[in-house]
């Protein structure tokens, strides 16, 4: 092994991994909230697919980030209307907004399979999400903003009696949630890809939501759990490319295995899943209970 | 003076009217949705709707088209309803439907050049063994270790999916089907017998429609039934009562994962007759709408998988005769459970305009 070998490798994982942290904090802070939004692999489709279109419309990069960004704020917020407003069960309500965008993106992407474009460079979203998820943790850990969208994810009626208006802060969440998903789409299908294909995601969502868990609900342990789901999936790949005669399989579900392991660690400790998964999560609030 | 907006206040007891209207209320609301972006598009909404809600069941041989789709959506729907009466959130059938295919199509692997009457029954009894089996896990999980089954059970879908497709292939890659990732075709005997010449509707329909039967005998006339649902409605009721809550959520997954298990089996052994990679367009998970449309009621089920199974049949037309991905049948499947989930508000709180002054 040379030194460019191990340098090229980290580059395809740095590469690889961005959108998994993007989609993953996201998810995470909605989480905090209490909220459990199944979504994600949605709002990262449609993410992906609004982006490329309004790329290949305008040519301009910001739009087409600001148009996707917008894409995952109003799936969310349908998502918030729901779950928040009519009382929807979360689950059910996520898994909808999963397969709406699944179908949504693949008729709006239609006409722009195969459309070429050029691709932007990564660097500057892989530098945005290291930053990003130690601004989350400043955000949690030393602000009273981010004392509040804890205390509510753990005990919306207390954070209701203190005063606090839990409806407005999960909506916050929910909202931050969505665009950090469509922007881990639209880093795929723009910087990533750079292409549109339907269901192009391919799972990224479902790995998010794991890593969130197996993060244990901490913004800096989803980006130490992306960069192994995602160094696990690259390893898979050039193990394969070397001729190596092991089934790739094992290591494409080793997330999930893995997630479900932590899962039942800090489960069974009463105290330990307190310190860690929010205490409402899937709760609905009503006021008048 | 009343007040602008209606608050919501949450009903004593359920609505029963609102019941059985909400499901019709969502289905109406999305054809309306469904014809507004028909029109964003550029159709003709009358003609858009026809190809996509008409057309498709218009001959024999779609309505039997139309009891394929529906058979294992509403086995699987049933199953689930165990669970979430009971308030238990499995929403892990699509592995647990996988494990039932691997399990039964690994017997009609093993016995490829057999041809016996036990074969088809064998198969069943596997796929209901593995989707039991890979239903218990997140079972298991929750009673001894607390976890949450939302989680476990959907992880344990991509950790199914992956096994199937490790095993199409590697070792049980048809030998004589050059490099494509599928097993070897089943023997006459391990396929479901037809119904009708000609049709593909198979004798799955009568196994679901007999488990339907079943189920809702459980529901209705046994304590087992009675249980399941005291228990969802208040668990502490259900503790006081004595209802063993570990037994309730064995018994919920377990079922719940054998129906799974079964429509997998009656999948790979019906339409398809081998094992590949994509045996199911997603039924596991749009089973759930089925099962939520369908307001976890028998009767209410096999309407609601009549209904779901047009969207997958709407949408296959749709790609052929309107040049539209056949993924804009998830458009509508979204959209039912949107407005479903949205209208239950009215089943349990109602809007009342308080008065002011």
């Amino acid at each position: 092994m040379n030194l460019d070998l191990i340098l090229g490798i980290l580059q395809i994982v740095l590469i690889a991994t961005t959108p998994l942290v993007f989609a993953g904090i996201g998810e995470l802070v909605t989480e905090k909230s209490g909220v459990l939004n199944l979504g994600v692999e949605g709002m990262m489709l449609v993410g992906a697919v609004s982006a490329f279109i309004i790329l290949v419309i305008t040519g301009s990069y910001f739009l087409a980030f600001f148009v996707s960004i917008l894409s995952g704020i109003i799936m969310s917020g349908l998502f918030a209307f729901l779950v928040l407003f009519l009382m929807s069960n979360q689950i059910a309500t996520g898994l909808a907004l999963t397969i709406f965008g699944i179908g949504l993106s693949s008729m709006l992407g239609k006409q722009y399979i195969g459309t070429p474009i050029d691709g932007l460079s990564p660097w500057f979203f892989v530098i945005f999400s290291f930053l990003i998820v130690f601004l989350v943790s400043y955000f949690f850990y030393k602000t009273k903003a981010g004392l509040i969208l804890r205390a509510v994810g753990e005990s919306h009626n207390s954070a209701h009696a203190l005063g606090y208006s839990v409806i407005k802060i999960r909506f916050l969440s929910i909202l931050f949630g969505g665009s950090m998903c469509a922007l881990a789409g639209s880093y795929i299908s723009i910087c990533y890809a750079p292409m549109w294909q339907e269901g192009m995601t391919a799972g990224r969502g479902w790995i998010a939501l794991a890593l969130v868990v197996f993060a244990t609900w901490k913004p800096e342990r989803v980006l130490i759990g992306a960069y192994i789901f995602g160094g696990v999936t690259i390893l898979q790949m050039n193990l394969q490319a070397l001729g190596l005669r092991f089934p790739g399989q094992f290591f494409s579900m080793a997330p999930y295995v893995a997630t479900i392991i932590v899962l039942v660690l800090i489960s069974s400790n009463k105290l330990r899943i307190k310190l860690s998964a929010p205490a409402s999560l899937t709760i609905p609030f009503y006021k008048g209970r | 003076m009343n007040n602008l907006f209606p608050s919501i206040v949450s009903r004593s007891q359920s609505s029963g009217l609102m019941n059985f209207f909400v499901p019709i209320i969502s289905i109406v609301l999305t054809l309306i949705t469904g014809s507004i972006i028909f029109i964003l598009l550029g159709f003709d909404p009358a003609y858009a709707l026809y190809t996509f809600f008409i057309s498709p069941i218009s001959s024999t041989y779609g309505i039997s088209e139309l009891f394929v789709k529906a058979t294992p959506l509403a086995l699987i729907a049933i199953g689930l309803s165990y669970c979430f009466k009971n308030n238990i959130y499995n929403i892990g059938a699509e592995g647990q439907l996988t494990m039932g295919a691997i399990f039964g199509g690994g017997i009609a692997i093993l016995f490829h050049d057999t041809n016996a009457f036990w074969l088809l029954p064998l198969m069943i009894f596997a796929g209901a063994i593995g989707g039991a089996l890979w239903g218990l896990i997140p079972a298991i999980l929750k009673t001894k270790f607390n976890t949450n089954e939302i989680l476990t059970s959907l992880m344990l879908v991509y950790v199914a999916l992956f096994i199937l497709d490790y095993l199409v292939v590697g070792p049980w890659k048809d030998p004589f089907g050059y490099s494509f990732p599928k097993s070897r075709p089943f023997s006459e005997s391990g396929r479901m017998p037809l119904l009708f010449d000609g049709l593909r509707v198979h004798f799955g329909l009568i196994i679901t429609l007999f488990l339907i039967f079943v189920s809702w005998f459980i529901f209705s006339k046994t304590i087992f039934g009675f249980q399941l649902k005291v228990s969802g409605y208040s668990p502490k009721a259900a503790r006081y009562a004595g209802f063993n809550q570990t037994t309730l959520v064995f018994f919920a997954f377990a079922v719940c994962g054998a129906f799974a298990g079964i429509a997998g089996l009656a999948e790979v052994s019906g339409p398809i007759g081998l094992l590949y990679r994509d045996i199911s367009p997603n039924y596991g998970f749009t089973a759930i709408i089925v099962a939520f449309l369908g307001r976890l009621h028998p009767i209410g089920i096999i309407f609601a998988s009549l209904v779901i199974a047009l969207t997958y049949l709407g949408a296959e037309d749709a790609q052929l005769f309107l040049q539209i991905p056949s993924a804009v049948g998830f458009i509508f499947q979204g959209l039912v459970l949107f407005y479903l989930l949205g209208a239950e508000l009215l089943i349990n709180y109602k809007l009342t305009y308080k008065k002011l002054l």
